[in-house]
Formats: C-alpha cells, structure tokens, sequence
C-alpha cells in the first residue's frame, strides 16, 4: 500500500507539533522515522493511525484515494495498524483473548478456531507464544510479536512501529527485523519510528529525518551516519566559555551498584562525584538513566552495590533520609510529582522550610515568599496558586524549593519546554548551586544542553552505562551515535 | 474575577432551585403540597424555642461529625466509616460510665471521663480503617463500611447481652443512667450547652488547624498530591494516620454527647444516621470549614422540622432526608456541569 | 436435625441469597466496565419499595420486577452521567444516591407500610423437583430464584464466552487499548452500568415480592444490604461465578446464625444475624493484603518451602480490582 503525506499540519494549543509535513512512501517500504524526543514523530504516527486528527488542510493519499481516518477503527478499516511503545493490551488477560478482542465475528467466542489461526500466524512468523500464557508473564518483545500478529490478521497492510526496539533484547530485535523484512517482501509497508540509528540503516531501506516538528531531509541506503546526525541534530554549535567548578570532595559515590525495574536491568555501575560537578546523562527515553537517578535518591530500591554519601552507606535508605543528608530530587512531572496543585506559591516555600512550629506564621511566609519570587524571578505572587503559573515560571519556583544547605541536586529534564532565556536562568542559578560546593545529577534529551553544561557525561542505552566521558573531550556527533546504540566498543 | 464569582453563584442557585424543583414534584405525587411540606417543616424547626432546641441537640453532634470530616477529606480520604466511629464514642462512653456509676467520684469527673473515653473509642476504630488501608490494602471506603457494620453489632451484642436491662432486654436501649450523670441540660429542654459548647469549639479548632497551622498545610498537601508531598519531605502515611486519629476523635465526641446529655444510655440506632448525614454536609459546603456550622444547622433544622410530618400531613419524615439528597446531587451535579463548560470554553 | 430439614434449610438459603446474587453480578458488570455504582444500597431500598408499590396497584408481579430493574437503571443513568459524561467523583455521586433513594423509598413506601401485597409463590419444576435431593435444593423454588441460577450463568458466560462480553473484560483494565480496538469506550460504560443498574435493581423487588414479602419502610431490615453486597463484589474479585459464591457464603452464614440460636439461647439473635460482617472484613483484608509492598517484603524473608506455600496462598485469595475503575477516560 502506497501512502502519501500531504500539508500534514498538527497544532496544541499554540505547540505547533508538525509543520507542513510531505512524504511518500512506497508501497513495500520499510520506511524509517527519525528524530529526537519531541522531533514531532509521535504526533505524525498518531495522526496516520487516527489517533488524532490532523489540522483542516493536511491529506493522507493511500494508493491515490484521500481518506479521512477519524479513530484507530477506522485505520484499521483501511489496513493501517500502529504498534505502540507502551503496547496497548490486556495484562492480565491471556494472549489468545487479547489476540480475539476486538476482531470482528459473531456474538460467541471460538476459541478452538481463534487457537488454530493463532497457532498458524505463530508459525509463519517463527513465534513462540504460548496462547493459553497470560500477557503480564510477557517480554516487551513477545508483546510486540502478539499485537504484529493480530494486526495482520485483522487485515494491516500498513504497519506503524513506535520505537519498537526499546527494552526487548538482541535476539527478539533480530528476530523482529526478519519479521519486518518478510513482510515488506509480501509488500506490507511497513513505517519504522526510531532514535536508532543503527537500527534505522540495518533495517530500512528509506529514512525521513524529523526535527522541531519539521521533516528535514530524506535519505536512502546506503547512508552517512555522520549525515544522520547531522539531520537529526541539527548543525553543530560553537560551545560557549565554560568552566569546571568541581573540587576535590567527593559527595556521592556508587560501588558496583545493580538496579532493576519492570523494564530494565542495570550492572555493576561505579561513579564518584566531586563537590561542585555537574554530570549529564544522555540517551534516549527508557534507557535507564530516570532509574538510575531514582535509585541516586533512594526512591528506587538497589538490587546490588553500595551508594555513598559523604561517607555514609545510605544504601537501601528512603528518600527522606537521604533528603535529610542533603540530597533534593526534582522531576520532571512538575503538577504531577513536585508541585501540589491547589497550593499556592507561598504554601509551597513553606512546606519546604519544615517549619517547627505550630501555628503559620503569616508575615514571614509572606516575606519568604516575595524574596525567593524576586530572587528566583518568578512572575506570580504569594498567594497565586502554583498551576496557574506557566512552565518556565513552574519550573524557576521548584529551584526555590531546593534546601539550603544542599550537597546534592537531582534533575530530571530541568529545561524541558521552556524558552532560552528561562533556560539561561536556571542553569546559572544552578551553577551558583555548584559554587556552593553541591554536585548536580541531570538528565537531558538536549544533547546541546548536555555538553554546555556537564562536566562529565554518562550514556545510556537499553540498561547498559558508559564510563563517564570528558565533557571536554566528546562531540554532539559522539554522543549522537552512542545513543543510538553504535562505537559502543570504546565507550 | 467577579464574573466568574457571580457564573459560579448562578450554577449554586441553579443546583438550589433544581433540588427543591425536583423534591416538589416528588411531594406533588405523593399527594401533598409543597408549599405545606416546606411551611411546616419551617415551623417544626424554628416555631418554638422548644423546637429551636431540638435542631440545636441534632445540630451538635452533626457539627462535631462535619468538623471531623473535613480533616479527612483534606487528606484526600473517604472516611465512610465515620459512622461507626460514632457508634464506637457512644459504646465507649456508657462503659466509662458503667465502670464508675458505683465508684461514688464527683459525677462531673465521670463525665468528662466518659466522654474522653467516647473520643478514645473512635480514634481507636479510625486508627483501625486507617491500619487497614495503610498496611492491608483495604480502600477506606470499605474497610469503613465493614467497621460500620461490626460497630453496630456490637452496640447490640451489649444491648442484648452483657448490658442488658434488668428484666428483658429489648431495642429501647441500655437502663438509663441516673440524672446527675447527664452533661447539665436547660431547663425543660434536652439541650445541654456545654454539647452546644463542645460542638462550636471544635469547628473553631478545626477551622484554624486546618487553615492556620503547619499541621493543616502538610496535611492538605498530602490529600492533593501525595507523590509530591512525599517528595517534599512530608512523612505522608503518618499524616493520613493523624487525619483518622482527629476525626475518629471527633466523631467519637459526636457519640459520646449522645449518651451524655441526649439518651443518657446505649441505643442500636444510637448514631442516628448523623456520621452519613455528616459527610453529606461536608460535600455539600466543598470541604470549606467556614460553611459548616450554617448548613450543619440547615440539615438538622431539617431533620427536627420534618418530624412534624407525619403527624401534621401523613407523610413520612424522611423528606427532609430526600430534600438533603437532593441538594447535594444536584450541587455536585452543577459543579460538573460548570467544569465542563469551562474546560469546553477553553 | 433431620437430612430432611437440612436440605429444606439450604434450599432457603438458595432462596433468600437470590436479590443478593442480583445486585453483585450488577455491580460486577458496571465495575469490569470501570464505573462504581456506589448507590446499591439505596437502589435496593427504592427498587424494593417501587417494585411492591406497582405489584400491589396492578396486581401484577411481573410488572412489579420490572419496575424494580427500571428504577435500578434509571439511578444507574444518573450514575453514568456524573461520573462518564462530567466526570465528577463516582464515589461522592453515589454516595449521596445511596442515601438519597433509601430516604425516597421510605418517603414514598409510606401509604404501603404493612399492606399485603401479591407473592411469588414456589413453581416446581415437573420431573427435576422429584430427584433426590438436588430436586429439593435446586428445582421447588420460585420463578425468581430460577431467574438469579440463570443470571450467574448467563452473565459468566457473557463475560467469559462473547465477543462484546471481551470487550467488557478488556475496557475495566485498559479503555485506550478497547479503543484502538474500535470500542466506543463511554458509550458502552453507559450501557454496562445501566444493565448493571437493572440487575441491582431487580434485588428490591426479589426481597419484597417474594422473600420478605411486603414494604416495611425503616424496619424492613433492608438497610445495609446494599453495602454487604459491595462487600460481596470485591470478595468475588470481579468474576461473577466466585461473587455468586460469596453471596450464597453470606446467606448460608446467617442461616447457620439463626440455627445456632436455637442451639446456644442465651447469645442474642442479633449479634448471631451481624456475625457475617466482621468475617467480611477479614475476606477483604484477606483477598487485599497480598497486594501490600510489605507482605511481599516479608514473604521474601521466609525460608524458601513456607514462602512458597504463603505466596501461593495469597495468590489463590488476592482479587485485584480492574485497573482503571473509577478513572474517567478522554480520548487525547
């Protein structure tokens, strides 16, 4: 099936998500998508798969007939079947039923004829799932080769993967790959959503190339990977004057440390972090680095290893206690995980203070609230309650809840979404922090961001951890590569 | 910023104007007058001192119980089994009182005693849900209701058993105790102003916990984000512990007023519906303390005016239960209606 | 006691768990469809009081079931709108429709306090009622006690062997993945939780035309019902079959109560008749507590054989409610 994008336009709100987006994809294809973190590549697949809907004027053209696809059904109906990062079954379901749910039939269930087509498309396709098994006993991986098989056989001659290859293992990747090529040889198109590059130039034949919510450059095998990067990093950019401000301290050290949740493992990670450095961690989203940096507060639970806190075993400790010693996390889920909406800016310093007393006292609430909102530049009052705030101002209020004194900041995503001059603003109260003598943690999908600040970088990718690299002494183009998951050797 | 006060007080009449609306029509097909229904149920809670004393009687523990309950629901909690926690007040109380009756102590001691000990018991039966939920897993929700249901048996398990009157034991209650060990009560009149007392006090107290004090802040940040006032050093599983302390507590009080200065013994319907009649209240006036001895008053005046009816029209005297439903249904309902629009407006 | 006796003593309890087994397997469909139907106990009160209210004006039983089931969905519509379309608190609406209907029902059941209304009566089923002892337990029982067997059936196999019933099972867990399926989420929460309603709402007049026939306003000991049965619902853990079960666990419990009290005079009935509430406490602590981090962290001290035995064990009992009860969902 052959599929042409035309005009594709997508705002929220004022975000203008895609813009003007034109592509065309043969039938057969195995057709890449690349693109960083918020490039626009969720909301371009979304809008194929009729998720959402594309802004008045955009045009979908499948084999020269324009369509109009107003819920997944209905891009169903049209043979266009998304697969989705987080995959949208049943978990406590078994397999042959999520296999059955929704596919069209009378009012009874067959399950005999439902195994019998099961066991069939299980053996096309070299799958080995149990259909009597539930899906919560499942890998990522076999989740995807269930929801591949059903949207087959519900008719997909159009196949949308959203980075299908985070968090399944080498051998289910390969095992996808050869999935993918076959059914490109029976010509199902087959669209690959990915940050990969390697997985892009081993799997697709065409690769479009998104950034900013812009489609900035098509490419065909055999590729540049250096043009890859190019694309989706935009032009490199002169480093402004930095300097280091660590000290010979160490605050946090990690020994050996192994962590674990539903998605990944991590081994044996060693680190030492001085006073005053700051330390990046790259990759893309789910490699492990929000685990790593949970467990860097005691909110995830180590399976292994020592963490070190200023010399004090703080392993297996509760965040409390390490909030006690010195360490304040912030997340990037502000209304969701930091900030508590139906407060207002005033009751927040406060709480932050952990006053003794008893009764609240006003005018120094007050006082606390007006200085801290003049020195952190915050344009709301007291008394505003802190969701009526915008993102920067949102973001500039959670610094002023960090603790004095404070030996160690962890951050998730501390700029995201915010305009440059925000961003100029927090990193240097941030560095004023550093200066003090407290070491910072962050992540950050902004590669840029990364190396103007850190001092030192770690790279995740699918649980693995590089040694810390010199800030001084890597590249965009370094880095870009090492998330994608390639020059792993050396790193 | 005043429009949008007046658009909100538009949707507040409009909840008003639909509940007494909808209980007319159902007066109306009951065969009755609306205008008669309301009429008395005025005269029957406000025509006499006498009457105005009885809403006042049903108005103390219904305060005591909606100033309880506002702490929970700022810990974000249903505390459902507020009910039980009355009933667990009143059975503490006539025990503290049966321990003593013989001792020959100051009968004023007593009875501070009793009703200390009536807020001991629902604290203790709040801890219970809160243990519960906390280490069990039981939403507080159910593990109210199913504390509800033990609470009420046991007041009849003693009714029937242990605490039995001399004689046979029937549903009209424990042997009432002597008059000297009854909170002092006006001449004439089952009200006793040091209930009326207590009751003021504690919404006084409650108000300015809640509004005032370290306590109440930490506490409304653990019922609006838990995750987030975790994050800001809130030890947050204790501060839901301490919300079903001070409300069991306080329904307890909400009990042990009823053995003390209305019933003067243990009955099985002791808690009179008012722990329910409480959270109605509380979701009535959206949790703001500040509404609470007003409505707190308008549901009892309610409850005392509708007694009248059957006598007076023939009708039952659950109407007033049926015109507070109503008012609550169709506020809540309002206040969904207005969400909506706003989020559709944006 | 004679064989005789027991058996007619269980047939009883078949009988009178009847408007309960209604009003679990109603609100195990309106909750596996993600909505909390929390005004069950009003619902049963008001169904009850509507359903004798129209079977006495009309001397007709039939339609007096029916408006019990019409009074149980159309509070159940009230429900819905709340929570699926202004997406307002399920547990406050229905909250305040428990309350609500209870005071209605007593409101309007007043001019039919004590009447004698029409009764359903036993139907022996020919051939089956004569079998020993299944014929005495299962086959001389009346039409509506036929109805709950068939219900149970009916909605396991809805649940358990549809297409639409899959749809069910999958939209309390996960409404994005029902939608991407091509399931109308909101409307089909509207249709379950009605049906539920209606189901619920057939437990009133099961009481009142046929167990404990008549209307007696406060004392007609119904008050409560309501809640036991949500009790029930969790107890059964979402599956219809195991909430029948828990059902006829609570029946038979305070029939054994009232045996016991011609056994053991001197405890008082009531408390006998109110023993099955705090065992319902411990059922839920039981099926909730395996739920809880720190039962996990302290089977995972225990020496290997007894962990083991305790997880399995917990496993057996645990029931986790469907993932996304009570969340409203908004597609993008």
């Amino acid at each position: 099936m052959q599929i042409e994008l035309k005009r594709i336009h997508k705002h929220f709100g004022k975000v203008h998500a895609n813009k003007d987006i034109n592509l065309l994809i043969p039938s057969g294809a195995i057709q890449g998508i690349l693109g960083e973190n918020g490039a626009g590549k969720s909301t371009l697949m979304k809008i194929l798969s009729g998720f959402i809907q594309a802004d008045s004027g955009s045009e979908i053209i499948l084999d020269g007939k324009r369509i109009t696809i107003d819920s997944p059904a209905d891009a169903i109906r049209f043979g266009i079947g998304m697969l989705h990062q987080d995959p949208l079954d049943f978990p406590p379901m078994r397999l042959v039923d999520n296999f059955l749910l929704g596919l069209p039939g009378g009012l009874l269930l067959n399950h005999k004829k439902a195994m019998q087509d099961f066991a069939a498309l299980a053996r096309e396709f070299g799958f080995a799932l149990d259909p009597e098994s539930y899906v919560d006993t499942l890998t990522v991986g076999e989740r995807q080769q269930l929801e591949i098989m059903r949207l087959l056989f519900l008719g997909a001659r159009v196949l949308i993967l959203d980075e299908p290859t985070t968090g399944i293992s080498a051998a289910q990747k390969e095992k996808l790959f050869a999935t993918l090529k076959k059914l490109s040889a029976q010509s199902i198109t087959v669209i690959f959503v990915s940050h990969k590059l390697e997985d892009v130039e081993n799997l697709c034949g065409r690769a479009a190339v998104l950034r900013g919510g812009e489609l900035v450059g098509e490419l065909q095998a055999p590729y540049e990977t250096l043009k890859f990067v190019e694309l989706m990093f935009g032009k490199v950019v002169t480093l402004g004057e930095k300097q280091s401000l660590a000290q010979e301290a160490l605050t946090l050290s990690l020994n050996n440390v192994a962590l674990e949740d539903a998605r990944i493992k991590i081994k044996h990670v060693n680190l030492d972090v001085r006073a005053g450095e700051v330390i990046g961690l790259a990759g893309m989203e789910g490699s492990g680095q929000d685990l790593f940096m949970r467990a860097c507060a005691g909110l995830a639970r180590t399976v292994g290893g020592r963490i070190q806190f200023k010399g004090q075993n703080l392993t297996g400790k509760s965040y409390h206690t390490f909030k006690r010693h010195g360490v304040n996390f912030l997340p990037a889920a502000r209304l969701e995980e930091a900030l508590v909406p139906g407060l207002n800016l005033m009751e927040h310093f406060i709480l932050a203070e952990h006053p003794s007393g008893i009764f609240i006292d006003q005018p120094a609430g007050e006082k606390l609230a007006a200085e801290r909102i003049q020195s952190f530049n915050i344009r709301g009052g007291p008394l505003s309650n802190i969701e009526s705030l915008s993102g920067g101002n949102q973001q500039r209020a959670e610094l002023a809840l960090l603790q004095t004194p404070l030996d160690l900041i962890l951050l998730e995503h501390p700029t995201r979404g915010l305009d440059i001059e925000s961003v100029i603003y927090i990193w240097g109260k941030l560095k004023e922090r550093c200066q003090q003598g407290a070491s910072i943690i962050f992540i950050s999908s902004d590669l840029d961001e990364i190396l103007q600040y850190s001092d030192r970088i770690l790279v995740f990718f699918a649980g693995q951890v590089s040694n810390p690299i010199e800030a001084s002494q890597t590249s965009v183009e370094q880095l870009g590569q090492l998330i994608g998951g390639k020059g792993w050797a050396d790193a | 910023m005043l429009k949008a006060r007046l658009k909100n007080l538009a949707f507040q009449l409009a909840a008003l104007i639909l509940a007494f609306g909808a209980v007319s029509i159902i007066l109306i097909s009951a065969g009755a007058s609306p205008w008669e229904a309301y009429k008395n149920m005025f005269l029957g809670s406000f025509g006499s001192v006498r009457k105005f004393a009885e809403v006042l009687v049903a108005f103390v523990p219904l305060l005591l119980v909606t100033a309880g309950l506002l702490v929970t629901f700022s810990a974000g909690l249903w505390n459902i089994g507020v009910e039980g926690q009355v009933v667990m007040g009143a059975i503490v109380t006539t025990w503290v009182y049966r321990l003593f009756l013989e001792s020959g102590w100051n009968p004023a001691l007593i009875i501070v005693l009793a009703i200390l000990g009536g807020m001991v018991g629902g604290a203790i039966w709040a801890a219970l849900t809160g243990l519960l939920k906390t280490f069990g897993g039981v939403n507080e929700i159910f593990g109210g209701l199913g504390m509800n249901f033990v609470a009420t048996a046991w007041t009849i398990y003693l009714i029937f058993g242990p605490w039995k009157r001399p004689g046979v034991a029937s549903m009209s209650g424990t042997e009432p105790f002597p008059d000297e060990f009854s909170l002092p009560l006006l001449a004439n009149l089952r009200l006793s102003p040091w209930a009326l007392a207590l009751g003021l006090i504690a919404i006084v107290i409650i108000y300015f916990l809640l509004q005032g004090t370290y306590f109440g802040l930490r506490l409304k940040a653990v019922g609006k984000n838990f995750r987030a006032a975790y994050l800001l050093g809130i030890p947050t599983w204790r501060y839901s512990l301490y919300s079903f302390l001070i409300c069991g507590a306080l329904a307890g009080a909400a009990g042990a007023v009823q053995v003390a200065a209305v019933y003067h013994r243990l009955l099985p319907s002791i808690s009179s519906g008012y722990g329910y009649l409480g959270l109605m209240v509380a979701m009535l006036i959206n949790y703001q303390a500040i509404w609470a001895v007003p409505v707190a008053l308008l549901f009892a005046a309610l409850n005392i005016g509708s007694i009248q009816l059957p006598i007076v029209m023939k009708l039952d005297s659950s109407l007033s239960g049926v015109l507070q439903g109503a008012l609550v249904l169709f506020v809540l309902l309002m206040e969904g209606a207005r969400q909506k629009l706003i989020k559709r407006a944006s | 006691m004679t064989q005789e006796t027991l058996l007619i003593g269980l047939a009883g309890v078949l009988a009178s768990a009847a408007p309960i087994v209604f009003a679990v397997l109603g609100e195990t469909i309106s909750e596996r469809a993600g909505v909390i139907n929390l005004s069950m106990n009003g619902t049963i009160l008001l169904s009850a009081m509507g359903g004798f209210a129209v079977a006495y004006n009309t001397n007709s039983l039939w339609l007096g079931f029916l408006a019990g089931a019409l009074i149980g969905a159309l509070v159940a519509l009230i429900v819905a709108f709340a929570s699926v379309t202004l997406q307002q608190s399920q547990v406050a609406v229905g909250f305040v429709l428990a309350l609500t209907c209870r005071d209605l029902s007593y409101f309007l059941g007043n001019p039919y306090m004590g009447l004698t209304g029409p009764r359903l009566t036993a139907t022996p089923i020919p051939f089956l009622s004569d079998l020993p002892i299944v014929g005495v337990l299962f086959f001389r029982q009346d039409a509506i006690t036929y109805l709950s067997f068939i219900s149970i059936a009916l909605v396991w196999l809805w649940i358990y062997r549809t297409r639409p019933g899959l749809v069910l099972q999958g939209m309390g867990e996960k409404p994005a993945a029902v939608y991407i399926r091509g399931g109308n989420v909101n409307a089909l929460r509207y249709v379950y939780t009605i049906v539920g309603g209606a189901l619920i709402g057939l437990a009133g007049p099961a009481f009142s035309l046929a167990i404990r026939a008549g209307w007696m306003g406060t004392i007609s000991g119904l008050d409560g019902v309501g809640w036991i049965a949500l009790a029930i619902t969790i107890f059964g853990g979402w599956n219809p079959a195991r909430a029948a079960f828990g059902a006829y666990l609570f029946a038979f419990l305070q029939w054994l109560g009232l045996v016991l009290q011609s056994t053991f005079t001197e405890i008082p009935s009531q408390v006998l008749q109110v023993a099955p509430f705090p065992l319902m406490i411990l059922t839920l602590l039981f099926v909730n507590i395996g739920n809880t981090e720190w039962v996990e962290r302290m089977l995972a001290l225990l020496p290997e054989p007894t962990r083991k035995f305790f997880a399995k064990l917990l496993r057996a009992m645990r029931a986790s409610p469907p993932a996304a009860l009570g969340a409203p969902f908004e597609r993008d």
